[in-house]
């Protein structure tokens, strides 16, 4: 077998030299490219057609998570437990991290737990397309689907995790107050915003292989600057006589916005130290990230849409 | 150009009398033993158009170094470009037009390009250069990467079908026809990862060609498990390819595709060698 491999392919495209070019003919019969990217609100409805797909894929992957251990889902109310427990003893009894801070435990559990959601769902979206390549190689479906159903399946871990936070911070001393009704607003912002993220680091994840490296890093540096351990109005105006903007824009950002206001709805005497700045600001902070990290996460996204199964 | 045509007169010479049964579109075959890209025969339903297709392998190294936030910040300063990437170029220009009714059977060495060109006629790898345009959307026959080993056969079904993209009303309705096609029976209840491989086998099966396609695209050894269930799933494979507009079929057993197909491409090293009669090119390719 000495002939070249093209020879055929080359005798072939020089027969055709001279006839009807083939997206010529494609077009007369009407055909279409077969990796398209459908326009923006199509995309949409289709992603809203595959909700069923979504829903089912986010909890399969819930049950099938625990399923080879003993425990099974009793580890959904386990895992936030021992880590609450963890950080109690951390930074509530051994770094005394609690000083101007009245119920410290409800304070560093509220955080820790908000922060949590946030932290895990951006390190699940990235993951989301670059440790589904098969699937996306095989299936056709709204790539979105994938992060989102990794969102969702956070969702529902933090269905459990909220009703262990509730309880603790019941057993610090909170009662239960009408403000808690908010509850649900808050999570839902920040679903929002946690799904807006889930898409761009999906993307980004996809095409930079290191991000997934460098994640535990940004996650953490995220969370020493959340102020989930300390008061950023204490530690930034009080102690280190910082300018008070500088406060107001550590408050800014997102984590500290969401944990900022759940704290003013599960701890009462939480808002005796938010005298400095205004609480309108944060939730219009949640708002603001919420609506605007979902609308360019799905655009962000979805600009890339016919490209993901390249790898 | 010479030895072109020697090969193309042995392939001549190979030639029967007459032409095989399975050919339905095209009785007579091309004096060159290729078919004319464009001769009106029928409606195009797939279209390739000087396609190439590159994809990226990245190396396992970087695994181990996983989570680790110092590691992956040093070797990002550290390094320039990517060593651990590999472009592959796995389609190298490849043209041609498959006609409504066509079975073309695509044959060709490992690592030829073969499930490379299904994935991209199916729109689910993007084009290097070139292009694919189909009438409708093409689905690739298989649902093994959605399904999820530790979940109940039960959910495995319904996840399946919803990665298809049914709807809740089809899944309910296809739900037991897909049990009794496999067979596992009271088995739907345990976990996929209790199964033998033979009822996994037939399980991935029964999901996913529960659906109807346009154009259908099967990637070899789906038709696996004991004896019997082989020949209930060929006279599946059978009905959907009858039901299917157009069929691509990649199979490294050659009896099926002389017995299903009624033109046969040849890929070698991701170009193609010879496009034409099932006969010719696969006598052509058990030479070669």
């Amino acid at each position: 077998m000495s002939q070249p491999e093209s020879a055929v392919a080359d005798a072939q495209a020089g027969g055709r030299s001279g006839q009807e070019p083939l997206a010529k003919l494609a077009k007369r019969y009407g055909l279409r490219r077969a990796i398209a990217r459908p326009r923006f609100p199509v995309y949409l409805r289709q992603l809203w057609e595959r909700r069923h797909f979504i829903l089912t894929y986010a909890t399969s992957r819930n049950v099938s998570k625990y399923s080879r251990s003993a425990l099974g889902q009793l580890w959904q109310v386990l895992t936030p437990l021992l880590n609450a427990a963890i950080y109690y003893v951390m930074f509530g009894l051994i770094l005394g991290g609690h000083r101007g801070i009245e119920n410290y435990p409800a304070f560093l559990l509220t955080g820790m737990f908000v922060f949590t959601f946030t932290q895990r769902t951006v390190s699940a979206g990235a993951k989301s397309i670059s440790g589904n390549l098969s699937m996306i190689r095989a299936l056709h479906f709204p790539r979105a689907s994938l992060p989102l159903a990794y969102t969702i399946q956070e969702l529902q871990q933090l269905a459990y995790s909220m009703a262990v936070l509730l309880v603790l911070v019941m057993i610090t001393g909170e009662m239960p107050t009408w403000f808690w009704l908010m509850i649900p607003v808050v999570l839902l912002l920040q679903t929002m915003f946690n799904i807006g993220v889930g898409l761009v680091v999906a993307r980004l994840g996809a095409q930079m292989r290191d991000l997934n490296q460098l994640l535990p890093f940004i996650t953490r540096t995220w969370l020493y600057a959340s102020g989930v351990f300390f008061s950023i109005q204490d530690k930034v105006v009080g102690s280190a006589q910082l300018p008070q903007w500088v406060a107001n824009a550590m408050y800014l950002n997102p984590a500290a916005s969401y944990i900022e206001w759940m704290r003013e709805i599960l701890i009462s005497t939480h808002n005796k130290s938010f005298g400095h700045h205004p609480p309108t600001m944060v939730w219009m902070s949640c708002v603001f990230w919420a609506v605007f990290a979902l609308g360019f996460g799905f655009w962000y996204f979805w600009r890339s849409e016919e490209r993901y199964g390249r790898g | 150009m010479a030895e072109l045509t020697k090969e193309l007169s042995q392939v001549k010479g190979d030639k029967p009398a007459v032409p095989g049964k399975d050919v339905k579109v095209h009785p007579t075959p091309e004096p060159q033993g290729k078919r004319p890209l464009d001769v009106p025969t029928g409606t195009p339903t797939v279209i390739v158009d000087d396609l190439h297709i590159v994809y990226r392998v990245y190396g396992a190294a970087s695994e181990s170094e996983k989570g680790n936030a110092v590691n992956a910040l040093s070797r990002l300063l550290r390094r320039q470009g990517r060593p651990q990437m590999k472009e592959v170029h796995a389609v190298k220009g490849v043209t041609f037009v498959a006609y409504h009714g066509d079975a073309i059977g695509i044959v060709g060495r490992n690592g030829s390009g073969k499930s490379t060109l299904l994935r991209a006629i199916a729109g689910l790898l993007p084009p290097h250069k070139g292009a694919v345009y189909t009438d409708g959307q093409p689905s690739l026959l298989g649902v093994n990467a959605a399904l999820m080993r530790e979940l109940t056969g039960e959910r495995n079904i319904v996840l399946g079908c919803y990665a298809m993209g049914m709807t809740p009303a089809e899944v309910r309705e296809k739900y037991q026809e897909i049990v009794d096609f496999s067979g596992i029976d009271e088995f739907v209840q345990l976990p996929m990862s209790t199964y033998s491989s033979g009822m996994g086998a037939r399980l991935r099966f029964a999901i996913s060609s529960a659906k109807t396609h346009d154009v259908l695209l099967i990637d070899e050894a789906l038709a696996t498990g004991d004896r019997e269930f082989r020949k209930k799933s060929q006279e599946r494979i059978r009905q959907i390819r009858e039901s299917a507009g157009t069929v691509f079929l990649v199979a490294h057993d050659l009896r099926v595709i002389e017995q299903t197909c009624n033109r046969v491409i040849w890929l070698h090293k991701g170009k193609i060698r010879m496009d034409g009669d099932p006969e010719e090119v696969i006598a052509a390719y058990n030479k070669g």
